[in-house]
């Protein structure tokens, strides 16, 4: 039950969403938690995830690992590998990647139609006000990019009355770490068949944690009243 | 000449259970909606037939959901309750939930859906069907809409949007 200050704040900021600070969760971990939270709960919910504990491979429902990853050094290497519940595809991820998720009720957001080039379109509307100024932002097909140079990846799943959007940010990453994926046979046209090194860039680069963190939470509250949820992941 | 092709197509034919007419609809993307077929709220159509009813996804929410890389679809033999979500489609970056209309147990899904995910964009009606189930309360069928309300319900949500 929210209490008379954040009664006044629904009343100006719009619908209460719950925001989850972590750092260093495993990827495994919070994927069980926003897919927990996706179908039990009715409430909105932003969770911000700075870098998960080792390097994971991380692919969506369809990967195919023969086609995708490059087995033998993953295999040698011992990186885990993880299938998500979104879609999209395949990505390594480490201590070094900021995860942000958005977990909302289909009318949570005014005029949103519940499908995912409409939400695409609002989180990239969003993120415009994070990086407003910095590096020639924008929304590339599904991908975030400075330039023509992706930083974020994003995977959707929408459910009867809910969805999720949720974006691994390259704050920084490993050349080795890259190494172990394959060229994707599905890549969008303007990525124009370079490989990983060529395509990717580094956030770091454009921003520091902390303001990403900040402008992030400052955008999100243009749409929703935020309120910090308390309690432990274990 | 458009314009009249397209006031002949706003004409809904009353069709006999023996063939199905395309109705089509004035919604802005123009999906088609089908005779004959009911309707849920999420955009699954049930053709009812003797023991039998088949589902799938509307051309509507195919238009929506994109390009369909991947369809996740139960066994044969397992039941699912109306509204209850009995599969899953992936188009490009997200799984989107598929929902029965009706309740009942599955008796035979299509499987050149793994191989040609793509039917349910081309022929979401008719190739692209996604499961059969055996009713297990006919009636259900009562509370779901006709075409002509589900192409209503589909332009007040684009309308809407």
């Amino acid at each position: 039950m929210a209490n008379p200050s954040q009664l006044q704040a629904l009343k100006i900021g719009g619908p209460l969403m719950n925001l989850i600070k972590l750092k260093g969760v495993p990827i495994l971990q919070q994927l069980n938690l926003e897919e927990c939270l996706l179908r039990t709960s009715s409430r909105n919910w932003c969770i911000i995830n700075q870098g998960t504990n080792q390097p994971t491979i991380v692919m969506g429902v369809s990967g195919k690992p023969a086609e995708l990853l490059k087995i033998e050094s993953v295999l040698c290497d011992q990186i885990p590998v993880v299938r998500r519940f979104t879609g999209g595809g395949t990505v390594v991820v480490d201590p070094n990647t900021i995860f942000v998720t958005f977990i909302c009720n289909k009318d949570a957001v005014a005029g949103l139609q519940p499908y995912p080039q409409p939400i695409m379109s609002w989180t990239g509307a969003l993120y415009n006000k994070v990086f407003q100024g910095i590096g020639d932002f924008h929304l590339r097909g599904n991908d975030y990019v400075f330039g023509d140079h992706k930083f974020g990846g994003n995977a959707q799943s929408i459910t009867k009355n809910r969805w999720i959007h949720h974006t691994s940010f390259l704050w920084d990453y490993e050349v080795r770490n890259v190494a172990y994926l394959k060229l994707p046979a599905r890549a969008p046209l303007y990525r124009l068949a370079r490989g990983h090194l060529e395509f990717i860039c580094r956030m770091k680069d454009y921003m520091s944690r902390s303001e990403f963190i900040s402008r992030t939470i400052e955008a999100t509250k243009t749409h929703f009243s935020l309120r910090s949820a308390r309690g432990r992941i274990h | 000449m458009w314009a009249s092709s397209t006031a002949n197509a706003l004409r809904i034919s009353c069709a006999s259970k023996a063939h199905l007419s395309p109705a089509f609809s004035l919604s802005r993307c123009f999906s088609s909606v089908l005779d004959g077929l009911k309707y849920a709220s999420s955009h699954e159509w049930v053709k009812h037939e003797g023991p039998v009813a088949t589902i799938g996804i509307t051309d509507h929410a195919q238009d929506h959901l994109g390009e369909v890389v991947f369809v996740e679809l139960p066994e044969p033999g397992g039941s699912v309750s109306q509204g209850g979500s009995f599969g899953a489609v992936e188009s490009v970056k997200a799984t989107s939930d598929v929902n029965s209309p009706i309740s009942g147990e599955i008796v035979e899904v299509n499987s050149k859906l793994a191989e040609s995910p793509g039917l349910i964009n081309k022929s979401p009606y008719e190739d692209g069907w996604m499961i059969k189930l055996k009713p297990s309360n006919p009636s259900e069928l009562e509370s779901l809409m006709g075409s002509k309300e589900y192409t209503k319900f589909c332009e007040e949500e684009d309308a809407a949007h």
